[in-house]
């Protein structure tokens, strides 16, 4: 008996051992500036004749009164809006085409993975050609059609607009990636089946393809929704947020606020509603989702 | 009439695919052509590498190639390192507390480092490590999302091989370098092509982290290079993009099937 209770108290010190590098490194750039980012965002910006003190929630009032904040809030909703379903859209078509019996199949796959192995920086690089006005390929083929010339990235309507296509173009191969997989563990049987009952392919993908494909569409949605808080580096590239706001997204603002305005209290306020929103959509995932795989 | 409506999918699968890789296509053979050939789509304008020298001299092209090796060498070890450690002790070792700890780092997954920018700059700077290698790579060593999958990975391993080892004398340490590290082999791999890609392409915390040539990155280094503030020309920036981008496409482009089973083992449970 007590040799039982040394060897489970030997073993309680090798668990925590082993995980201490882990717990150090996860404190220390995780957990600790969470906590901090909240504590920072309940104080005023220190200048030099007025030291930073404690304001409560006054930087949460200031973003709610900030037409700015509003903007970029909206805008970042489009582009998840967007982004999302589209995208999902895209990777689904992708998938049961490049699982299905079709020519050049191979340069087919290749060709919608390889902007997920791309930076972002150099995707938006790729997209600055299409999208420069004058000689951009976009106005390029416009002004074969007659189409006067677009500054795609230069006015408001557009910019979003644009940067949701390199978004789509960047990450709708990825998913599709998912979609394949779980495309070839749906067994050969069923496919049998329904030739026999003849039912058409159209029919055979909605009643049965589809549904057995949505614990996959699940875990490509939360993919997805964190993407769309994630990926703004193309902003830096296209359009630097602008023209007016026109195309910010959260955690460009975020940046901005922080290392271009020095204004970091805001940008503590802005990050713990993100943070927050992350939260809601980690909870969604560990009750809703989980409840379809288990982690065993 | 019958046959092209039966491969009508099959045509829009081939339009698709060509859409999708048209920008990398155009770029590749705008950045061979000088930059009025390059817009006018002077289909027989003559093939060039002027682009290319042009940009290797604009920018210490070298340095942040072997910045973005190091970078991502570093995190690789480090994730290793410390997810193999953490993997095993929520794997195969039972004691208090280990529940509540791995909820802590499932938590994680979703607090991403990207939004944590502020505080984690400060902490970096804390540390001394701001302008280092270490300094950009650190926040990503203990991945939550490594942990789990090096979890999944070891629980896989049947225990009579842990209770055999054992009994041949191997203590704790050994039992995990002979037995579960070989057997989780193609999850190192997996791990390490999707971490090395990941890394390879990262952007914004480098951008605040790194402040010299001596520790660009190849993305913060290109961004820099093709900000519109230096006026370089769009051929230019296309063959700088081309010379930042073909190691790891070329990598892909080989390995595209390991790439592919890469991302299925480490993205599907």
């Amino acid at each position: 008996m007590l040799r039982l209770k040394k060897m489970s108290q030997r073993q309680s010190i090798y668990g925590w051992l082993l995980l201490s590098p882990a717990m150090i490194l996860l404190t220390t750039f995780a957990f600790y500036p969470s906590m901090a980012t909240f504590w920072s965002s309940l104080f005023s910006r220190g200048t030099r004749r007025k030291p930073s003190k404690f304001i409560g929630t006054d930087n949460y009032t200031d973003l709610f009164a900030d037409p700015t904040f509003w903007k970029v809030l909206t805008n970042n909703l489009i582009y998840a809006g967007a982004t999302i379903p589209i995208s999902i859209v895209i990777a689904l078509s992708m998938a049961l085409w490049a699982n299905s019996k079709i020519p050049a199949r191979s340069f087919i796959r290749t060709a919608y993975f390889t902007p997920t192995v791309l930076p972002m920086i150099a995707a938006a690089n790729l997209w600055l050609f299409f999208y420069t006005p004058g000689f951009g390929v976009l106005d390029q083929i416009g002004s074969l059609f007659g189409l006067p010339s677009v500054n795609w990235l230069g006015q408001p309507e557009t910019a979003l607009f644009s940067i949701i296509v390199v978004t789509i173009w960047k990450e709708a191969g990825f998913f599709m990636i998912f979609y394949l997989a779980a495309l070839q563990t749906i067994p050969e049987d069923l496919k049998e089946a329904a030739d026999i009952e003849g039912t058409s392919r159209w029919y055979y993908t909605r009643r049965i393809v589809l549904p057995l494909l949505m614990p996959t569409t699940l875990f490509i949605l939360v993919n997805a929704l964190i993407n769309s808080v994630k990926l703004i580096d193309h902003l830096f590239i296209l359009t630097k947020g602008g023209p007016n706001d026109a195309s910010k997204l959260l955690l460009y603002y975020i940046w901005e606020m922080a290392f271009a305005f020095f204004d970091a209290p805001h940008a503590a306020a802005t990050t713990i509603l993100v943070l927050a929103a992350l939260g809601i959509i980690a909870g969604i995932k560990f009750t809703i989702l989980d409840k379809r795989t288990h982690y065993q | 009439m019958k046959f092209f409506l039966r491969n009508i999918e099959a045509l829009g699968a081939i339009l698709l695919a060509i859409i999708w890789v048209s920008p990398l296509l155009y770029a590749f053979w705008a950045a061979f052509h000088n930059t009025s050939d390059a817009v006018n789509f002077n289909i027989y304008g003559e093939w060039t590498l002027d682009n290319f020298k042009i940009a290797w001299d604009g920018a210490p092209w070298l340095r942040y190639f072997l910045n973005t090796f190091m970078l991502v060498t570093v995190i690789l070890i480090g994730q290793f390192f410390v997810t193999t450690l953490a993997g095993f002790a929520f794997a195969q070792i039972k004691f208090p507390g280990r529940d509540f700890v791995f909820i802590l780092v499932l938590m994680q997954l979703f607090i991403l480092p990207e939004v944590l920018i502020v505080e984690n700059y400060a902490m970096v700077s804390r540390l001394g490590l701001f302008d280092t290698i270490l300094g950009v790579g650190m926040p990503y060593m203990a991945s939550a999302f490594g942990i789990f999958l090096m979890r999944q990975a070891f629980k896989g391993v049947p225990y009579e091989l842990h209770e055999a080892a054992r009994v041949e004398g191997c203590g704790w340490f050994g039992i995990l370098w002979r037995v579960y590290v070989p057997l989780a082999r193609p999850t190192y791999i997996a791990y390490a092509l999707v971490s090395v890609s990941t890394h390879w392409n990262n952007f914004l915390w480098p951008l605040i982290v790194t402040n010299t040539p001596d520790t660009r990155p190849l993305t913060v280094g290109l961004s820099i290079f093709g900000a519109p503030e230096n006026g370089v020309d769009i051929s230019i920036i296309s063959a700088a993009t081309m010379m930042s981008i073909a190691p790891l496409l070329i990598v892909f482009l080989i390995f595209q099937r390991q790439f592919v089973q890469a991302f299925l083992r480490t993205g599907i449970k």
